[in-house]
């Protein structure tokens, strides 16, 4: 292959925007309340820092409540059909390497009915971020179970109780090979930006699960640890490098017992900081990533910030390098002469 | 046998040929098949060919489901189909005679590998007795020849397993037929340097095996006549042999030559599609790029989403994929941007035969989706015709701003004929410019002319905007639940596509432009009713022949077309799907003539069918 690397939106000499030269001409319409406000903003404040002129940047969306999003970025847009954003993306990307492309979906969109395209966009590391608005519901078709809905959870669709056991999106996205892994809260707002940031200055297949309250259909899912007084004690705020240490008074830490993570308390019991894990986003091994996408609350404080982020050569870059490669090897192609390849044989 | 050196044999001069090789799937039959038609057509024939292939990849050795058969009909003036009856079966083992001998033209003859009629054999292929002694064969001419003893012989010496040899034993049957048709065996020769030049000893095992079969034919006094079919008068011009799948991918490439723009061709493997995607993944050095998605629904997305991008996406798949892609193809609809699809029809329903040939998915290409969808549908008529339609396709999409359909099948995509190689120069101009001014830029703001909206892709500074597959508002392209407008941008999509009529050539009529009877075809069913209608038009009926290649719209003089005539017969492989449109457009009594059996029709079977209607005095349509 040759070296060469494949244009990308982030190369360019940076553009000043400003976050109203994001915001579209279009009457934000979802319901009051709801946590894709927050998210919509955030994005919108991000945005100019990425110094990318707006014309390059495109947001597509699959069906569902944040499929909407795309809508009020005055960037260009495109709101697809249910679940299928990561195809036209895709595509999208193989033809202009050198947008930036954000994909806005939420838990159904892309975990029920566009499952397959999450996993195979991930593994072939396209180069997009997928930003996916976790309510644990179905909120456009007005409250149906959705595929982390939680086990037993009463909803339209389920008077009796879901059987159906949740899936964990990020365990997920690590499996599917997505170079890039994250988790951020709605109404943690600064934290959300910086998750945004991160996940879009990465080139690869960028993940980012934001856990969003959908006040009319499943208000409070996320609310036993997202509440401002509870926050600290039932969060793990991930940063590279860092030990794992959680708490009020930031002395609860994570620690492997054999293959099993536990908290612990530095200070009792002979603990130091010493023995509390330390994160390591760039870590290619991903048994760690895998644990701090699984653990939840009750039992754990849930994970949020960049769980994975490892550098790997993106799908486009490898299309382009194929063509190029090609090129050199064979030559720019000659239409006359392969129209005229095989035998050919000439009737005067 | 009596062997004498170089014997003289009568030479008999015939105007067309039709031979079948059928043996195992692991007999090489595909390939002694291709060789003879690439002989034939480099030598100035008109050719036409029909490659049978069994469904399973690996079907039991010497069964009936394993038998792997191609069929090529050459001649010294113009065919349009791969004959009906062969009038040679070279039949490699007995499963091979026992399912092809029927189709045989009545006192043809066969050509049979004698070694491979073992009792196992003979019991695989569910014969309980010997047909080359018990008789059963008397009204054909049969040649046993142990090909097998014959071909270790000549390879005798050479470092190979005697299953190694065995398998050149396809050559030995290539030598034998060059020699008795007077065929040179120059291009075969060639090919086998080409293909086995780093393996001299495969190499030398393939020239020693056709050399020998030549020989054979040559020595031995079996044949006592050798034939000769002389060149055909084909249009000036360089040619080469084709088939439809070939076709199709090199009018891709270029369309997108011709339009200028990046070809992005993405696809998901399926019968008898795959082909298109393995060439055009060989022509990365022209700029394409070719993606093969996890399934059908993706593939038409990413060719999607690269049309949004300003790429000419490109999708290609058979009748399943086509049930798979509805969904987005009704989004291309709605957010009108241009994108191909081709479906190699198959038999259905469901996976149906999927080597197997059909026209089921016309009604499908037309209205299979939610909500009123209109895309245009072309469908060539012959392998050579999917180079011009795949050009065709992308000239509608691109100037009309919409997905288009491109419907070949089974035959179309496996059969090859002799195509002249286009001049570039002699193709359409496809380019259409991106929109880039800002001023005045509304996302549905139409052409006057072909309704068309703006192509504005993402990159172009001041025309950002949004996209879906919401209903619009018309001109500004904003989401609209307004009931008049849904009303409005309906018959605006209805109305884009149906002016396309404006933009295609009329219906060509073969033969007188009224009289007693019209078959209209579309698709591969081209060259049977052609010449169905050419012997017809011979015995001084007043019959005409009209073939659709534009599927939606019709060209406008089809109205017109369909009632100049007492009686309109539509034989199509399917159960009468463009019966169904013609009649209901056009009022027009339409009969039909439906074989759905995967294989196509023979000029006889329209033949008779014509002339049972044209005896019929009910039911004149006028
Ligand atoms: S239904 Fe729920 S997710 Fe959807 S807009 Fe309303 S609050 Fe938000």
């Amino acid at each position: 292959m040759t070296d060469q690397r494949t244009p990308s939106a982030l190369d360019a000499a940076p553009i000043k925007l400003s976050r109203k030269d994001f915001a579209s001409d279009q009457e934000v319409r979802w319901c009051p309340g709801c946590g894709d406000y927050s998210i919509l903003a955030q994005t919108q404040k991000v945005m100019p820092d990425f110094g990318v002129p707006k014309e390059n940047i495109v947001f597509i969306s699959g069906i569902g409540c944040s499929g909407r999003l795309p809508y009020y970025m005055n960037t260009y847009g495109f709101h697809s059909i249910h679940g299928r954003a990561p195809t036209i993306a895709t595509g999208l990307k193989e033809a202009r390497p050198e947008l930036m492309v954000w994909v806005v979906t939420g838990d159904g969109d892309a975990l029920s009915i566009g499952g397959n395209h999450i996993l195979h966009s991930m593994r072939r590391n396209v180069d997009i971020r997928v930003v996916m608005f976790n309510n644990r519901i179905y909120g456009l078709t007005k409250g149906q179970a959705s595929p982390t809905s939680e086990f037993g959870q009463k909803t339209k669709s389920t008077p009796s109780g879901s059987a159906d056991y949740p899936i964990h999106p990020l365990v997920v996205a690590l499996a599917a090979e997505a170079s890039f892994v994250a988790r951020a809260v709605d109404t943690q707002t600064e934290h959300l930006q910086g998750v945004l940031e991160r996940a879009g200055f990465h080139r690869g297949s960028a993940f980012v699960e934001v856990l969003q309250n959908c006040n009319i259909f499943n208000d409070g899912a996320h609310r036993a640890f997202t509440e401002r007084d509870v926050r600290e004690d039932r969060q793990l705020v991930l940063e590279h490098g860092k030990p794992m240490l959680f708490g009020k008074n930031h002395d609860l830490g994570l620690r492997l017992n054999g293959v099993r993570p536990e908290i612990v308390r530095v200070g009792e019991d002979g603990i130091t900081e010493a023995d509390i894990l330390v994160h390591d986003e760039t870590s290619e091994d991903p048994t760690i990533h895998n644990m701090l996408a699984r653990i939840y609350w009750p039992e754990f404080p849930v994970p949020i910030g960049v769980i994975r982020n490892v550098p790997r050569p993106t799908h486009d870059e490898l299309v382009d390098a194929q063509v190029r490669d090609a090129i050199a090897r064979q030559g720019p192609g000659d239409l006359a002469k392969v129209l005229r390849s095989g035998e050919t044989w000439t009737v005067q | 046998m009596t062997i004498t050196k170089g014997h003289e044999v009568p030479v008999q001069e015939l105007d067309r040929v039709t031979i079948r090789f059928a043996g195992d799937s692991g007999d090489g039959m595909q390939l002694t098949g291709t060789q003879f038609s690439r002989t034939a057509a480099v030598f100035g024939n008109d050719i036409s060919t029909l490659p049978d292939y069994p469904a399973e990849i690996r079907a039991p050795a010497g069964s009936i489901p394993g038998v792997s058969g191609f069929q090529i009909s050459f001649s010294s003036s113009e065919i349009h189909t791969p004959g009906d009856a062969p009038d040679v079966l070279v039949a490699m083992n007995p499963a091979a005679l026992r399912a092809n001998v029927r189709d045989l033209a009545p006192g043809g003859a066969i050509i049979v590998n004698s070694d491979a009629f073992t009792p196992p054999n003979l019991a695989k292929a569910g014969y309980a007795m010997n047909p080359l002694t018990d008789d059963s064969l008397r009204s054909y001419t049969v040649f046993d020849i142990p090909v097998s003893t014959l071909n270790a012989r000549a390879l005798d010496g050479l470092d190979m397993t005697s299953k190694q040899m065995d398998l050149t034993k396809n050559f030995f049957a290539l030598g034998i037929m060059f020699w008795l048709y007077g065929r040179s065996m120059e291009t075969t020769q060639a090919w086998i340097e080409e293909k086995f030049g780093g393996r001299p000893i495969v190499a030398e095992a393939n020239r020693r095996a056709l050399n020998a079969g030549y020989a054979f034919g040559e020595t031995t006094e079996i044949f006592h006549t050798t034939y000769r079919v002389a060149p055909a008068h084909l249009a000036p011009g360089t040619y080469r042999n084709i088939t439809g799948n070939e076709a199709t991918a090199l009018g891709q490439l270029t369309a997108s030559k011709l339009a200028d723009r990046q070809l992005v061709y993405a696809s998901y493997p399926i019968t008898p599609a795959s082909e298109i995607l393995h060439q055009l993944s060989g022509w990365k050095n022209f700029g394409l790029k070719t993606f093969q998605a996890e399934d059908e629904i993706a593939a038409i997305g990413a060719a999607l989403g690269a049309s949004y991008g300003g790429a000419m996406g490109l999708t290609g798949t058979s009748g399943p994929g086509m049930a798979l892609k509805a969904e987005m193809l009704g989004l291309a609809v709605m957010v009108e941007l241009p994108l191909v699809v081709i479906d190699v029809q198959r038999a259905g329903p469901s996976t149906g035969m999927p080597t197997k040939t059909e026209q089921s998915d016309l009604l499908q290409a037309l209205f299979g989706r939610n909500g009123d969808s209109p895309i245009p549908v072309v469908a060539p008529a012959t392998p050579a015709e999917c180079f011009d339609y795949a050009i065709e396709a992308w000239r509608i999409a691109l100037r009309h701003m919409t997905p288009v359909v491109y419907l070949s099948d089974a035959f179309l995509a496996t059969g090859s004929e002799p195509w002249r190689i286009p001049e570039l120069d002699s193709l359409p101009d496809l380019r259409v410019p991106n929109r880039t001014d800002r001023a005045g830029f509304y996302p549905y703001e139409r052409d006057p002319e072909t309704l068309a909206r703006p192509w504005a892709v993402p990159g172009t500074p001041g025309l950002e905007h949004r996209i879906g597959g919401l209903e619009k508002l018309d001109v500004l392209g904003t989401i609209s639940y307004d009931p008049d407008n849904h009303h409005r941008m309906q018959q605006l999509r209805a109305e884009k596509i149906a002016r396309i009529a404006r933009d295609i050539p009329p219906l060509d009529v073969f033969g007188p432009p009224e009289g007693e009877l019209l078959i209209l075809g579309w698709g591969s069913t081209y060259g049977a009713i052609r010449s169905a209608v050419e012997r017809l038009q011979d015995t001084g009926r007043k019959v005409a022949h009209a073939h659709l290649r534009h599927l939606n719209p019709f060209p406008t003089n089809t109205a017109d077309v369909v009632r100049a005539y007492d009686r309109v017969l539509i034989p199509e492989i399917n159960m009468g799907q463009l019966r169904m449109l013609i009649r209901s457009m056009f009022l027009v009594d339409a009969e039909g003539f439906n074989l759905v059996r995967g294989k196509p029709f023979t000029i006889s079977e329209i033949l008779a069918k014509a002339e049972q209607v044209l005896g019929d005095p009910a039911r004149p349509t006028r």
